[in-house]
């Protein structure tokens, strides 16, 4: 037991704690603020406090845990509502009323539910970290697979079968040392990535169901991707239509220093989303993490850990978990802030000058991966980080560390927010790197063309960019047909295919099969187009066809009847041009 | 065990200890020499050699040291003879319905020749963070009266939605109009309103008191004034007394309350002084490094909750400083709010009153509040329509000073003149004019139905069909 000898906002000294560790979890004040150990000097032991410390005075009792700050692994993560700290908000709320109070330490798991379990390994069989015990149906979209836990290895004495709560004993592991009692949940510390065997190449595209993404900048499964952007151009809507559709078995949502009525948002939509495959709730999949911007800064900076951690925990049962984080920026402002207290030395732009390592440690953990298993289970966990530069200036320090570990870039361009093109990735600035990783996949699984089309697009798009400036010199009628033509498909393909509304029921989520149809369609009209102007056509009475409306409104033709309504174009638009051409 | 560890330590004193043991002062800091043990945040009398009395704030503490943040001006006070009294609590406000029609300064004390506010109840100023599973989605559409912020950038109850202006820019004519037309649709019910304002001029001020007057608003009011002749110190605690006022008028006596706070810019800057006194080290222009969380702990005090009447909604006003939105104040501030709304000074030159740029403004919450059985089905639709030709419009502008009028297409003379007729019509109208949603929405389709259909790639043909007027014959 310490006393305080300091206390400056977040930051506590206290005096007079031996024998405590490196980032132990420790204790503050009488009422018993969390807090973990961020700097030992002797017996003398700088405090980051979790809580508001409002009140906390020199001479207050400090004592330590003895432990790291970690989380409890195990079912009832999902449908989950944390603050940083892995306190559930349901149960604050339950407990503390609608203000959340400090010195309240609540069960991160409920420890009254039963879960029914079922045994799968033998009695008897000598077990590895990572062999599948027996399994729990968690939510009807997930299968819970307990593990034994890394580091523990032995032959099974007992195990089990019934419904058992979190905290009872489901059987035993005889090891080298003696008797390892388990039960449903394990613990783990956040700072410490979970072992895996090895990392795996990336080969398979998380299917978004976002059309600038999937088709134009795609991420891999296990694939990293930053999103950077100033206020206002749309990173939170995209990081939470990832949320809803992207393809992976699970998503952690973190939202760090995120507004609270947005973190509402999420909370009353994500319960009445539907999985587009299993027509489930999309919550049965999802924990969200919400450490909103006025709660304290420290728990900010500890809920991207926990928010990997939990991620880590299901990729090792061989799930594909998607993590996305809004906002990287406020977690590398945390550090800044406990840094400024701290009086480091600053680096760049007052961030300590560990920044750049602890984003590339925090991507690191991102990956596909074979876990450490008998049977080598496979499982990835994709993530999707924003950044919120200062004034949209991507030079800043964040922006830069970010770029530098991940592969794929979204750039997020005011100018298209404000005439409300949306996503407003801007497709000149953003790229994929997983592009030549998945073009065997594509060719596989979707189209043998589809990475030539999309090839084209981009560079039409490139093309459209350079007749613009001509055409702020010479006005759009200097142009020459064919490069009007060229004009004219560009904005078919900025305007039909790149923008996408997320607030319509169908347009929401185009799937990569209708994509491909849909890229098809124009590029195929483009060629014809150009066909048609080589025939003396003319762009102007192109434009008028009546077969271009059916093309602006592709995006709201339903998945069911998707390819009969697809054929139905391609032929209108062939006769017609041509008719056309004939006609000249 | 836990009670003879605490009995081991010095106890907090029941009567508060009076210290003459200043070390140093240094801009609005007091340091304070052999004090045991004061609490984070703990509030403290200073009396002066002369007799005056004033009030200050624990921000640092240690053992044998404790900096006081003063509220007010260190003028006349000296290492000998002044001495600083800690209370043993936190800053609290007294509240009750009495506050209603009332004006006191920036710390909570009648300014109005009143007497003070009595009260059983106080409440720490420092506000617990909501816990965001209370939270209820703000979805109740609040109509202004004006055009460009109904139909564009819609504001709804618990939003926090700040205006970003700058100098010599109208942003009080617009808040004031603002706070004298919101209603919700369908209702008659005002909302009470809780001005906090910061260094302003009393010239500012008073316009504003006025205006609250001669509305009979001023019974629903509480006002907070600092103005810019007042101790800047206090416009740290101004805001956060206005938003402890608003909580209690809003969850507990079940108030719809609008909260103006002016100018955050120079609350900010209060800020920044402290941290340059205490020698900080220093983030973006001088702005301390938790310049993002301290406006966050005052922007997210904005909301509704689960099972409770009242609601929160926010209109902060900061002047941009040279018009630079990338300022460290707006950036941050944006960061927080949910969107903004953006004077531009183009606007004003052209005579466009209120002169709110749509194209940087933003209302994130404004999905929530519109579409059917709210506003109208149509109103999505129609927003997106209307940003993207003014968009475009506006481009054709730029782009017709180089290549002149004649060389634009026939579709593009179109958007030229949708710019034209967008700005002077559908954004331009009287500060006393109040338009409902569905006169600024026949305004809006009147303009677009200038465009061919094909050109209305964000309205449903439904809504095409239903909603386009026919061009004039």
């Amino acid at each position: 037991m310490g006393v305080i000898a300091r206390v400056s906002g977040p930051v506590v000294i206290a005096e007079g704690l031996t024998g405590a560790k490196m980032f132990d979890v420790v204790r503050v004040g009488d009422l018993g603020l969390v807090g973990e150990i961020i700097r030992l000097v002797g017996d003398t032991a700088t405090v980051q406090v979790y809580e508001d410390t409002t009140g906390v005075r020199p001479g207050d009792p400090v004592e330590t845990t003895g432990q790291a700050l970690s989380v409890e692994l195990g079912p009832g993560l999902l449908q989950s509502i944390y603050d940083g700290v892995q306190r559930p908000l349901e149960v604050l709320q339950k407990n503390l009323g609608d203000f959340i109070t400090r010195g309240f330490v609540a069960p991160p798991l409920n420890e009254t539910k039963k879960w029914e379990f079922t045994p799968v390994a033998k009695v008897g069989a000598s077990v590895t970290p990572g062999t599948i015990l027996g399994t729990v149906q968690e939510t009807p979209l997930i299968l819970h697979k307990i593990m034994v836990p890394p580091g523990v290895s032995g032959t099974l004495d007992e195990l089990k079968a019934g419904t058992f709560t979190i905290r009872e004993n489901i059987g035993s592991i005889r090891t080298s040392t003696g008797k390892q009692p388990l039960t449903l949940t394990h613990k783990w510390v956040v700072r410490v990535p979970r072992p895996v065997q090895q990392k795996l190449a990336p080969g398979i595209p998380l299917i978004t169901g976002q059309r600038v993404i999937d088709t134009f900048f795609p991420v891999a499964k296990g694939g990293t991707a930053c999103i950077p952007g100033p206020f206002g151009s749309g990173k939170t809507v995209t990081q939470q239509q990832l949320a809803k559709w992207a393809d992976s078995d699970i998503v952690v949502y973190v939202g760090c220093g995120e507004r609270g009525n947005e973190m509402t948002e999420v909370l009353a939509t994500f319960p009445n989303l539907q999985d587009p495959k299993s027509k489930r709730p999309l919550m049965e999949r999802t924990i969200l993490i919400a450490n909103t911007s006025n709660m304290p800064v420290a728990a900010r900076e500890a809920s991207v850990y926990t928010g990997i951690t939990i991620a880590e925990y299901y990729r090792d049962m061989g799930y594909d978990v998607a993590l996305m984080a809004d906002s990287t920026s406020r977690w590398a402002e945390a550090m800044r802030e406990i840094s400024g207290r701290l009086e480091e030395m600053p680096g760049e732009e007052g961030y300590p000058a560990y920044l750049g390592r602890r984003v590339a440690e925090f991507y690191e953990r991102a990956g596909r991966v074979v876990t450490i298993s008998p049977e080598n289970r496979s499982g990835s966990i994709t993530v999707v980080g924003a950044v919120s530069p200062p004034g949209g200036d991507f030079s800043e320090p964040v922006s830069q560390n970010t770029l530098r570990v991940t592969r794929v870039f979204w750039a997020l361009d005011a100018s298209l927010a404000s005439r409300r093109h949306f996503p407003s990735i801007n497709w000149l600035q953003s790229y994929s790197l997983y592009v030549n990783d998945l073009e065997a996949w594509y060719k596989a699984n979707l189209a043998a063309d589809f990475v030539q089309l999309r090839q084209k697009a981009l560079e039409t798009l490139q093309k459209e960019s350079e007749l613009q400036e001509i055409v702020q010199l010479v006005g759009v009628d200097a142009l020459p047909e064919r490069e009007k033509g060229i004009l004219d498909i560009a904005r078919m393909l900025r305007e039909d295919y790149l923008q996408q509304s997320a607030y319509d029921d169908v347009d929401t989520y185009t799937s990569i099969g209708k994509q491909y149809r849909m890229l098809r369609a124009i590029l195929t009209f483009g060629e014809r187009e150009q066909d048609a102007i080589l025939k003396g056509a003319l762009v102007g009475d192109i434009q008028k066809l009546p077969v271009r409306q059916k093309l602006s409104r592709m995006k709201w033709i339903a998945e069911a009847g998707l390819t009969s309504e697809f054929d139905v174009i391609d032929s209108e638009m062939t006769s017609s041009l041509a008719a056309l051409a004939g006609g000249a | 065990m836990a009670q003879t560890k605490a009995a081991a330590r010095p106890p907090t004193p029941a009567v508060p200890v009076e210290y003459r043991t200043i070390d140093r002062i240094s801009g609005p800091l007091l340091f304070v020499r052999e004090v045991a043990n004061a609490a984070y945040g703990e509030i403290v009398e200073i009396a002066l050699p002369d007799g005056t009395r004033r009030q200050g704030q624990v921000l640092d503490s240690r053992k044998g040291l404790a900096i006081v943040q003063v509220f007010g001006p260190t003028m006349g006070m000296n290492v000998t003879t002044t001495s600083v009294k800690f209370l043993g609590e936190v800053a609290q406000l007294p509240v009750s319905d009495a506050m209603l029609g009332r004006v006191f300064n920036g710390l909570g004390e009648p300014r109005d020749g009143g007497p003070r506010i009595v009260s059983d109840q106080r409440l720490e100023i420092v506000g617990n963070a909501m816990n965001p599973y209370s939270r209820e989605e703000p979805s109740e559409f609040i109509q202004t009266g004006l055009s460009n912020i109904d139909v564009m950038n819609t504001l709804v109850r618990g939003q926090k939605l700040p205006i970003f202006s700058g100098a010599g820019l109208p942003h009080n004519q617009l808040a004031a109009q603002i706070v004298r037309q919101a209603k919700l649709r369908n209702s008659s019910e005002s909302f009470a309103v809780v001005f906090a304002a910061m260094g302003i001029t009393s010239e500012e001020a008073n316009f504003f008191l006025k205006e609250f007057e001669s509305t009979g608003a001023l019974e629903r009011t509480v006002v907070f004034l600092n103005l810019s002749s007042d101790p800047s110190m206090e416009r740290v605690i101004t805001p956060r007394m206005a938003l402890t006022t608003a909580e209690f008028l809003a969850y507990e006596r079940d108030m719809h309350i609008l909260v103006v706070m002016t100018d955050m810019t120079n609350y900010c800057e209060a800020l920044r002084e402290i941290a340059s006194a205490r020698e900080e080290v220093p983030g973006r222009r001088g702005y301390p490094g938790y310049l993002y969380t301290d406006l966050a702990t005052l922007y997210e005090r904005a909301g509704k909750i689960h099972g409770r009447k009242g609601s929160i909604t926010q209109l902060p006003i900061l002047t941009m400083p040279a018009d630079d939105i990338t300022h460290p104040i707006p950036d941050l501030t944006g960061y927080i709010t949910e969107g903004q709304i953006v004077a531009s000074r183009d606007l004003q030159r052209r005579g466009v009153y209120p002169p709110i740029d749509v194209l940087t403004s933003l209302s994130r919450l404004m999905n929530q509040g519109i579409g059917k059985g709210r506003t109208r089905e149509d109103h999505r639709g129609v927003a997106d329509q209307l940003y993207a030709s003014y968009a475009t419009g506006k481009d054709q502008r730029a782009l017709s000073a180089i290549v002149g009028e004649d060389s634009l297409s026939a579709v593009d003379r179109i958007y030229l003149k949708i710019a034209e007729r967008f700005e002077n019509e559908f954004v331009n109208q009287r500060p006393d004019e109040d338009r409902s949603i569905d006169d600024s929405l026949a305004i809006a389709w009147d303009i677009l139905s200038e465009l061919p259909e094909s050109e209305l790639k964000r309205l449903k043909p439904e809504f095409i069909a239903k909603y386009k007027t026919k061009p004039a014959a």
